[in-house]
């Protein structure tokens, strides 16, 4: 029913889709499986409408086919849901279904039509929902089930769900399950984009495996184990061994006891976590997003207040102090999101140096600017930033120059305590292993590691000791030298414990 | 050094051309109401600098919005919208008003020194006032998270009305009009820097203050901290800068160059409050003023330049060549409509790269 052939996307120097070759046949649930930042987003994204290729083609029921909108892919039959749902939450729910298509007569809208309608297609496909419900007064689930009716009610034949498990409850996840199965029975085909395993092997019947922009293979689901669908996503071939001598660790430098954190929801995104990073060791905290990694550094660095439990740098409590203090008393922090949190994107290079520690560039009550230009200027050598321009816009450099940007000023400030949150996220082969070499270097001269990626090869190649979160709590600690990708990736998918 | 001209040029050819396009849209209502555009704009010219008094008064219009565009600016910076400048400048107003004819000189001062200390503290009574009256807004923002575009917008009908109510029931002078008291002549701004205008030391006041500005949000610490906070507050939050403080800090900022403003154009020019019937209109005027001169210190002096002009040779066409004053609004709209469509047509670029950029 699909085929792509040869898809390629490139986003500057990175490449998200390195010819990939899909089939797909009608009536099937195709998972595509992959870590984050794999490219399973992308390619889908290509297929939707939203990138062009830089290469390849689509074929629609043995059609080329050349999508070049969303409103295209809709009329051509391929609906997508997004993981960020796209509704108005005042409307009810006829109202976000047949919005930009409504039903009406003698140029009025016709809402008792539209009501009708919305109410047929829920019966015959099993998605039971409250039309003349408002968005912001249902559920998450049925949120979802409304997004899969508005794709419905515009004749979508293939159904993408992107990532559509990772909002829902448990007994929500059975009930789309459900929903799934009705709709190939009656004829639909379904592409589920998805990093968890268990689900693959529950709902769907062929899954392909992307890993770093490259399809892998395309496998029957029910063919193969847990271990096995994580070892093909993680990939065998570790490209990225970072030379590095054995840990020796000394004293303990930062101890946390009991946090836990409660998620904007009130839900707990963090529960009873306790763990030590002592000198000269990287510990590594692995997981799939959102397990409460992005909360419990929230909690340690002070950007979030409201959490339970302690935190201790050098025996001192440092639990809930202003951001600025816990940076003053030894805390480094490469932040997860570097162009929200770590950079001032319309500041220079020599601005963003002394973000945090401005106060300290000054003289007779002015910023000294040759001093900070004095200080970038030395990092852009040691980091290798690109292009070396102090006077350069942080906007204006490429991702893996701003993180060196990051990376550099927060080796530079000497703290004992580096926490480095996903430090090599969308960069390149070689900005990934520099920044590797860079942290071991802070390890070997005897500073606290803590680092926190959602990149499995990138945990077991850098940390000494690894923590796997899962549903914010930590599940299992390992050691390096006992790491297996199988087993860490079970863990990560919840498949070490019921739950 | 190149680069920075380079981009100092970008920065000027959007205004430039907006004030190109809002002349010629000017002309086709001038041609519109049946009248000689080029007579209209002989008159336009001979209002704004015929002479050296006419240049004078045009430099008199530009004066408090050189301060109320500083205001603005400021607050943008900060990433804040401070659309109560109207009631600040009214706040400003009784305070200076006020602390001229309350307070007495000592008769044995030296009549220099009186007349420097006098609009001295004069000036730091309004800025206080209005400053603090500005702040309000500010702490509800960061503390409480209520938009500051709302309360205090809110605020300048609260400062009408209450001003209007201290005036005439505590200020009023028992004597005279609906107004208070002259203020004493220690406390006056002096007058005839040229001869034959009203030009006063104010204009002297608002470049020190256009300089004071611009050293503050680019080269002092806390200047880099209001800044940082205005263009990304989740960064300024992780380096450890107080994201709420600075919102009240760059509130009260943007409240004192609204007061000062007010304060200047009190003692150089009213030398008294009168009954306010409404708003005097340099606040929202600031608005448009940090717009075209891009809430940059240098901009702002030129852009108040260009609304002084106008509204001195709006003055001249009508009195000349009987073309209505309100076409100058009409120039004057359109200047703003381009310099604003520009802001937004960058925005959409910016969004369309971003979505090309960033790989989901």
């Amino acid at each position: 029913m699909l085929k792509l052939t040869g898809i390629t996307k490139r986003f500057g120097s990175l490449v998200a889709n390195d010819h990939i070759d899909l089939e797909v046949s009608q009536g099937e649930i195709h998972a595509l499986l992959g870590e984050n930042g794999a490219g399973k987003s992308t390619l889908m994204n290509v297929l939707y409408g939203l990138y062009t290729p830089d290469e390849g083609t689509i074929e629609w029921k043995g059609r080329k086919v050349d999508i070049k909108s969303p409103g295209q892919a809709i009329s051509l039959g391929i609906g997508m849901v997004h993981q960020h749902f796209m509704l108005i939450p005042v409307f009810t729910v006829a109202e976000n279904i047949v919005l930009g298509s409504e039903p009406r007569r003698q140029g009025r809208l016709d809402m008792e039509k539209a009501i009708a309608d919305v109410e047929a297609i829920s019966n015959r496909y099993g998605l039971h929902v409250d039309p003349r419900a408002k968005i912001e007064n249902i559920t998450v689930g049925q949120q979802q089930r409304v997004e899969i009716l508005k794709a419905l009610y515009r004749g979508a034949e293939l159904l993408i769900l992107d990532e559509p498990t990772a909002v829902l409850t448990p007994q929500e996840i059975q009930e789309l399950g459900q929903i799934m199965k009705n709709l190939v029975a009656q004829g639909r085909t379904i592409i589920i984009i998805t990093h968890k395993l268990k689900e693959i092997r529950q709902f769907a019947d062929r899954v392909s495996v992307i890993r770093r922009g490259k399809k892998i293979t395309t496998v029957e689901a029910q063919g193969k184990s847990e271990a096995e669908l994580a070892a093909l996503m993680v990939g065998r071939e570790v490209v990225l061994r970072v030379d590095k001598t054995e840990a020796r660790p000394t004293k303990t430098v930062i101890q946390v006891q009991g946090l836990t954190v409660k998620a904007e929801s009130g839900f707990p995104a963090v529960r009873d976590v306790s763990f030590h990073v002592r000198a000269g060791e990287i510990v590594g905290i692995a997981g799939v997003d959102g397990n409460g990694q992005s909360e419990l550094i929230e909690a340690i660095t002070g950007l979030k207040k409201s959490f339970a439990g302690k935190v201790l740098l050098n025996g001192q409590e440092i639990t809930r102090m202003p951001p600025g203090q816990i940076r003053e008393a030894g805390v480094g922090h490469i932040p997860e999101d570097r162009q929200k949190r770590g950079l001032v994107l319309d500041f220079t290079v020599a601005e963003n140096m002394v973000l945090g520690s401005q106060r300290k560039y000054q003289t007779w009550g002015l910023l000294n600017y040759r001093m900070m230009t004095d200080l970038a200027k030395k990092v852009i050598e040691a980091f290798d930033v690109r292009p070396p321009e102090p006077e350069y816009m942080a906007r204006s450099l490429s991702g893996g120059n701003q993180q060196k940007v990051i990376v550099g000023r927060e080796i530079t400030r000497q703290p004992e305590l580096m926490i480095a949150v996903q430090p090599t996220r969308g960069l390149d082969v070689g900005a990934i292993e520099f920044i590797h070499k860079r942290l071991v270097a802070e390890r070997d001269a005897g500073k606290a590691v803590l680092l926190v990626s959602l990149e499995l090869d990138e945990v077991m190649s850098l940390a000494d000791r690894i923590l796997v979160m899962y549903k914010g709590q930590v599940v299992a600690e390992v050691a390096q030298q006992d790491a297996t990708e199988e087993a860490l990736g079970l863990l990560m998918a919840g498949g070490g414990q019921r739950g | 050094m190149d680069k920075r001209l380079r981009s100092a040029l970008r920065e000027v050819t959007v205004p430039v051309l907006a004030i190109f396009a809002g002349f010629l849209v000017g002309t086709i209502f001038i041609l519109a109401a049946g009248k000689n555009p080029l007579e209209a704009y002989q008159y336009f010219n001979l209002y704004v600098w015929g002479d050296l008094s006419k240049f004078g008064e045009t430099l008199v219009s530009t004066t408090p919005l050189i301060m109320t565009g500083l205001a603005i600016a400021l607050a943008f910076r900060c990433g804040l919208f401070n659309i109560g400048a109207e009631g600040q400048y009214l706040v400003g107003q009784v305070a200076t008003a006020w602390a001229g004819f309350f307070f007495t000189m000592p008769a044995w001062l030296p009549p220099a020194v009186a007349g420097f200390i006098h609009p001295l503290v004069a000036i730091l009574v309004g800025m206080l006032a209005a400053g603090l009256y500005a702040a309000i807004p500010g702490l509800l923002k960061a503390y409480r998270g209520v938009h500051e575009v709302i309360n205090s917008i809110m605020l300048n009908y609260v400062a009408l009305f209450f001003t209007h109510w201290f005036l005439l029931n505590r200020l009023r002078d028992p004597s005279g009009s609906a107004a208070t008291p002259r203020i004493h002549e220690t406390a006056d701004l002096v007058q005839g820097l040229i001869k034959g205008s009203r030009l006063h030391m104010g204009i002297f006041i608002a470049l020190l203050a256009a300089f004071l500005v611009w050293l503050f949000l680019w080269k002092t610490a806390a200047g880099y901290e209001i800044r940082s906070v205005g263009f990304a507050a989740g960064a300024a939050e992780y380096a450890g800068i107080n994201v709420k403080k600075n919102i009240v800090l760059a509130m009260l900022l943007s409240g004192s160059l609204i007061g000062l403003a007010a304060a200047v154009q009190t003692l150089g020019l009213a030398r008294k409050f009168y009954e306010p019937m409404g708003f005097a209109g340099f606040g929202f005027d600031g608005i448009a003023v940090a717009l075209v001169g891009r809430n940059h210190p240098l901009g702002v002096v030129l852009a108040a330049f260009l609304f002084g002009a106008l509204d001195r040779g709006g003055q001249g066409m009508q009195a000349g060549a009987d073309v209505p004053k309100t076409v100058m609004w009409v120039v004057q709209g359109t200047v703003i409509f381009f310099v604003a469509a520009e802001g937004l047509w960058r925005f959409l670029q910016n969004r369309r790269s971003k979505k090309e950029v960033k790989p989901a």
